[in-house]
C-alpha cells in the first residue's frame, strides 16, 4: 500500500534525510588513521561536524578546502592542494578521503585530475588519497556512505595480499552503532574469522578519555586490511536497500574483480536476519554456530514470549534510512507489532518492493512512505492513529504531540546520552530493541492509567 | 603523542599577553585544511533570522543545509513556533541542471499558503548562484500575488565568512524595518537588537527595561514578530547586543531614521547593571535613572550571597574560552574573574583588530588571544595552560570532555539561561557544577588510570 497523500508538497518540510557528504565522512572517520576533507565551503564541513559530534560525542574533525567566490569561479584546485598541505602537516594521516560538495559538483571540478597532479608534485610518500564523488543533490547520507565505502575499496581494496590473515572475512556493515561494530567483530571472531569491517568506527567515534589530544583517534580499519580484501574468503554486505542504489557495491566489485564470494544480506535485526547472518558465517568458516549465540537466541525467543500480549498488533511508525526501516519492520512483524508506516526520506525505489518481499504477512497492511519527510509523517499520523514510534531523536516532535512513546534507535540521537552503544544487530540488539519497546508500551500504560498499579 | 604545532599561516592570528608586539591578524577568509570551527555566510544569516518566529524561513539549496539548522537554537518564542521548522526546496539534479526558479516558487507559494506567515525569508545557498536563480525576481513575485513581504538573502556559503551572513541578514531585516505605523510608541522607547532569546533571556531583560518604564518596540531578533520589526524605526535609541551580529542594522538605522545605537552585553553583573544604566543615562527622565539603581541594588542583593558560595569553591580555576563573537568573550572574562576564576585564553570565531585590542586589555599577563582557532589550537594551548573549564559550543565540547576538564555551554543550542542577573547566578552554577564534579578523577590527565596490582 502506497498513499500518496492529498496535499502534496513540493517542499522539503523537517527532512528525514541528510546530505550525501555526511554519509562518505562517517565512512572515512571509520579507517585508521584517515581524515576528512570536503571540497567545498567551510558550512559544509562544520555542520556535519557539529551534527555527528551531537551524536556520538566525540571530537569529529573534518576539513574543507574552504572555498572562496574567485576559487568557484576560476576552481578550487589551488584550495584543494593548500588544504590537503595543512591537513598534513596538522594531522599526519595515512589516508584522506575527499569527498566533494554541491558547490565543487556544480562547478565539474575534476577532483581525480587535482589528486594525479598532487600526487605527482608533492605526496609520492604521503597518504593515500580516497575520493567520492557525492553531490549533495543526488541521493541521501545513506548513499554517500555506501558509495565512500565503495570508493576506498575500488582505490584499496586489491592492492596486496600481504596483508591477509587467513580466515578473513570482509563486512560491509552500513550505517550503524559502534556497538554494532563490535558486535560483528566478536561474532567473527567466534567463528574463528578475522572480521576486516569497513567502515570500523566502533573505537574512533566511541573511544577512552585521553591524557593528550589525538588528532586521530584510536581505531578503524587499519589500511593493510583494506589493501588485502580481495582475497578474503568472502564478504557480507549488511542493508539491501541503499547500496544497491549507487550500482556496483564494494562487495560485487570485490566479487567481480577478485573472486570474493559476496553475500548480500539485511542488516541482521531481528530473528531472521539474524540467523540468515549467522548461517552464512557458518557456510564461510565451516564452522557450526557457537552454543554462546545459540543460548542468546533462545534468551531472545524466551523473552519474546514474556512479552508478547503486550506489543500484539500495536502500531508503530517507523523512519529513518530505508536499510534500517526495513530491518525494524521484519523485526516488529516477527513480535506482533505492524509498523503502519515505514517512512524514510530517501528514495532509491526498491523500498517498497523490499517490505513486501521480506514482511509476506503484512503485505497491505504497511503504509510505505519513501521520499517522506517529517511534515508528512505527522500528517500519516493522524489518519493512522500510532501506539508508538520508533527511530532517531528527529521524530520527538511527533511523538510529544501525539502523547505516545518514542523508542530512539538509529542516526541521529541528538537528545540523549549513549546513542553510540545503541544495539540493534544480533541477538543482542534484538533483546535490546525488545525490551526498550515493551517497556515503552508497558510505562505508557501505566503513567496513563488511574490506578498506578505495580504488577503487570 | 607529538606536540601539535601551529600552521604557519596561522601563528599571526594567535598572540600571548606581554610576548611583544601586539598586531592580530583577524577578519580573513578560514585557512583551507585548517579545520576551522567555523561555519560559512548562510549559517551567519539563517542564525541571526530564525528566531523570528511568525516569519517562513525557506532554504533554497540541496537538503543538508536546511536538515542541519532545523530547530538549531534555543530561541523561544511566545507565540508561533513557525521558525522551529525547516523548509527546503531540496533540489535535486535535474533542478541543478535545468534551474530551480519554479521549484522555489512553487514551494514558496504552497508554504505561504499553508502556514500563513507574515514575511518569508528566502536563503540562496552555495550553488543558487551558479545556477543563475533569479531569486530576487521570485521573490517579487510571490509577494505581490501574496501580499506579504518575501525577502531574498543572499547568502552563498562560499561568498565570504560568517559575518557577511550576518550583514546579509541585516540587510534583509532593513528591508522591513519603516514600512509599518509608528502610532503609540513612547518617547522611552528602545529596541533591543542581539538577543536571541535563548532559554527566555529576553523575557528577563523585557521585565527590567518594563520596570524602568521604557518600551521595547522590537526584539531583533529574540522571540521576534515581523510587525514589530516593520515598525522598530520608531523606537527613540537600539541597543545592541552581540554587536557581531547586529552593528550593521544599528548603523543602517542611524542613517536612515537617526536612531543612535548604543552597545551592551546582558552577561555577567557588571555588564548586565552597566546595560542598563547606559540605556537609562540616555533619557533625560531622572526617574529611569532611580529604578535602574533599584533593579540593580535589588538584583545584585539577592544574587550576591550564592555567588560568594560558588566563588570560594571555584578560586585559582583557569578558564579557556573560545565563541563566535568576541563582545561575549569580555563579558565572559569579567564573569568569570567575579567567580575568582582567571581566563588563560580568550578567542572568538569573528573578532575584529578592535575586539582583539579590548579582549587583550582586559584579559591578564600571559593570555593566549586566538582568531579563528581549530581543534588541535585549542587542545595544544587547554593543555599547556592546564585549564579547568573550557567555554564554548557544541564542536568545542568533545575537547573538553575527552581532556577531562569541565564545560559551559555558551553558544545558540544551549537551554540554560546566562543572561540578566538571574543568568549570572545560572552561569555561577552551571561552571560550578561542570569543575566540582567527582568525575574528573578518573580522568587519565588528572591521574585517574587504571593502577595494576599484576
Amino acid at each position: 500500500m502506497s498513499v500518496a497523500l492529498k496535499n502534496h508538497y513540493v517542499s522539503t518540510r523537517n527532512a528525514c534525510k541528510l546530505c550525501t557528504p555526511l554519509g562518505a565522512t562517517l565512512v572515512f572517520k571509520g579507517i585508521e588513521g584517515a581524515m576528512s576533507l570536503l571540497h567545498g565551503s567551510q558550512g559544509c564541513s562544520t555542520y556535519i561536524r557539529r551534527y555527528l559530534i551531537s551524536h556520538f560525542r566525540e571530537p569529529v574533525d573534518i576539513a574543507s578546502s574552504n572555498f572562496s567566490e574567485e576559487t568557484a569561479v576560476f576552481g578550487g584546485g589551488k584550495n584543494f592542494a593548500t588544504a590537503l598541505q595543512n591537513i598534513v602537516a596538522q594531522y599526519h594521516p595515512s589516508l584522506v578521503g575527499i569527498a566533494t560538495t554541491c558547490l565543487s559538483e556544480t562547478i565539474g571540478e575534476d577532483v581525480p585530475g587535482m589528486i594525479r597532479s598532487i600526487t605527482a608534485e608533492f605526496f609520492k610518500q604521503g597518504p593515500v588519497l580516497v575520493h567520492v564523488s557525492t553531490p549533495s543533490y543526488t541521493g541521501t547520507h545513506a548513499e554517500g556512505f555506501w558509495a565512500a565505502t565503495r570508493a576506498v575499496v575500488e582505490r584499496l581494496g586489491g592492492k596486496s595480499r600481504l596483508g591477509n590473515r587467513g580466515g578473513q572475512i570482509n563486512i560491509f556493515p552500513g550505517i550503524c552503532s559502534p556497538a554494532d561494530l563490535r558486535l560483528l567483530k566478536e561474532i567473527a571472531a567466534d567463528f574463528g574469522l578475522y572480521a576486516v569491517i569497513l567502515p570500523d568506527y566502533s573505537k574512533t567515534l566511541d573511544g577512552p578519555s585521553w591524557s593528550d589530544y589525538h588528532p586521530l583517534p584510536a581505531g578503524g580499519t587499519p589500511i593493510e586490511d583494506i589493501t588485502s580484501m580481495g582475497w578474503s574468503l568472502g564478504s557480507l554486505t549488511l542493508g539491501r536497500v541503499a547500496c544497491v542504489n549507487i550500482g556496483k557495491t564494494a562487495g560485487e566489485f570485490l566479487r567481480s574483480g577478485f573472486d570474493v564470494r559476496h553475500y548480500p544480506l539485511g542488516m541482521p535485526i531481528g530473528v531472521q536476519e539474524t540467523d540468515e547472518l549467522m548461517q552464512t558465517f557458518e557456510i564461510v568458516s565451516g564452522v557450526h554456530i557457537p552454543e554462546k549465540y545459540l543460548l542468546e537466541r533462545g534468551q531472545l525467543v524466551d523473552a519474546l514470549t514474556d512479552g508478547h500480549k503486550y506489543v500484539f498488533e500495536k502500531k508503530a511508525f517507523v523512519y529513518g534510512e530505508e536499510d534500517l526501516v526495513l530491518g525494524i519492520a521484519t523485526f516488529l512483524s516477527e513480535i506482533g507489532i505492524t509498523p503502519v508506516l515505514c517512512a524514510s526520506g530517501a528514495k532509491s525505489g526498491n523500498f517498497k518492493r523490499l517490505l513486501d518481499e521480506r514482511i509476506p504477512l503484512l503485505k497491505g497492511k504497511i503504509e510505505v512512505a519513501d521520499g517522506e519527510d517529517f511534515a508528512g509523517i505527522a500528517e500519516r499520523a493522524q489518519r493512522l492513529q500510532p501506539d508508538i514510534m520508533i527511530g532517531n531523536s528527529k521524530g520527538y516532535s511527533i511523538a510529544r504531540d501525539l502523547k505516545i512513546p518514542l523508542v530512539r534507535i538509529g542516526f541521529p540521537v541528538h537528545d540523549r546520552i549513549g546513542s553510540q552503544r545503541i544495539q540493534h544487530y544480533g541477538y543482542r540488539g534484538a533483546l535490546a530493541l525488545y525490551d526498550r519497546i515493551v517497556n515503552a508500551l508497558l510505562e505508557a500504560k501505566q503513567d496513563d492509567s488511574s490506578v498506578g498499579y505495580s504488577y503487570l | 603523542m607529538p606536540d601539535i604545532q601551529i600552521l604557519k599561516e596561522r601563528e599571526r592570528q594567535i598572540h600571548q599577553k606581554g610576548s611583544g608586539n601586539f598586531a592580530m591578524a583577524c577578519e580573513q577568509k578560514s585557512l583551507a585544511g585548517a579545520v576551522s570551527q567555523r561555519a560559512c555566510v548562510f549559517c551567519g544569516s539563517r542564525v541571526v533570522l530564525y528566531p523570528i518566529a511568525d516569519a517562513l524561513h525557506l532554504v533554497h539549496g540541496p537538503v543538508g543545509c536546511a536538515a542541519y539548522t532545523w530547530d538549531i537554537r534555543g530561541s523561544l518564542s511566545s507565540g508561533p513556533q513557525l521558525h522551529r521548522l525547516s523548509f527546503s526546496t531540496d533540489l535535486q539534479e535535474k533542478d541543478v541542471i535545468f534551474g530551480a526558479e519554479p521549484k522555489l516558487y512553487m514551494a514558496l507559494t504552497e508554504l505561504i499558503d499553508a502556514y500563513q506567515p507574515k514575511a518569508a525569508f528566502v536563503y540562496a545557498t552555495c550553488i543558487v548562484g551558479l545556477i543563475g536563480d533569479d531569486v530576487e525576481a521570485v521573490c517579487k513575485r510571490v509577494a505581490l500575488e501574496k501580499g506579504i513581504p518575501v525577502l531574498a538573502v543572499h547568502s552563498e556559503g562560499f561568498k565570504g565568512t560568517k559575518k557577511d551572513g550576518y550583514q546579509a541578514a541585516c540587510d534583509a531585516i532593513g528591508r522591513l524595518v519603516g514600512t509599518r505605523s509608528t502610532e503609540n510608541i513612547s518617547p522611552f522607547s528602545i529596541n533591543i537588537l542581539g538577543d536571541f532569546n535563548l532559554a527566555g533571556e529576553i523575557w528577563m531583560i523585557k521585565k527590567y527595561y518594563a520596570e524602568m518604564g521604557i518600551q521595547v518596540v522590537a526584539t531583533i531578533t529574540g522571540d521576534g514578530r515581523v510587525d514589530d520589526i516593520c515598525r522598530a524605526h520608531g523606537a527613540k535609541l537600539n541597543v545592541v547586543q552581540c554587536s557581531g551580529s547586529m552593528t550593521k542594522l544599528a548603523e543602517h538605522m542611524k542613517e536612515k531614521y537617526g536612531i543612535p545605537y548604543i552597545k551592551v552585553s546582558y552577561f555577567g553583573l557588571e555588564d548586565m547593571a552597566d546595560a542598563l544604566y547606559k540605556v537609562a543615562q540616555h533619557f533625560p527622565d531622572k526617574n529611569i535613572q532611580t529604578r535602574a539603581e533599584d533593579i540593580v541594588r535589588r538584583e545584585v542583593k539577592e544574587i550576591l550571597p550564592e555567588l560568594k558560595r560558588y566563588r570560594t569553591a571555584l578560586t585559582g580555576k583557569k578558564a579557556a574560552i573560545y565563541v563566535g563573537g568576541a563582545f561575549k568573550a569580555f563579558s565572559l572574562v569579567r564573569a568569570l574573574r567575579l567567580l575568582g576564576i582567571k581566563t588563560v585564553l580568550a578567542g572568538s570565531q569573528t573578532g575584529n583588530p578592535k575586539d582583539y585590542k579590548q579582549l587583550k586589555d582586559l584579559c591578564d599577563e600571559g593570555t593566549i588571544i586566538i582568531d579563528d582557532a581549530n581543534p588541535l589550537e585549542l587542545s595544544k594551548f587547554v593543555k599547556e595552560k592546564d585549564v579547568d573549564l573550557l567555554i564554548g559550543g557544541v564542536k568545542e565540547r568533545p575537547i573538553a570532555y575527552k581532556l577531562g576538564l569541565g564545560f559551559c555551554d555558551h553558544n545558540h543550542e544551549r537551554k540554560e539561561a546566562l543572561a540578566g542577573f538571574v543568568g549570572m547566578k545560572n552561569f555561577a552554577q552551571e561552571v560550578y557544577s561542570s569543575i566540582m564534579s567527582p568525575v574528573w578523577k578518573f580522568a587519565p590527565r588528572r591521574g585517574g588510570e587504571y593502577v595494576s596490582r599484576a
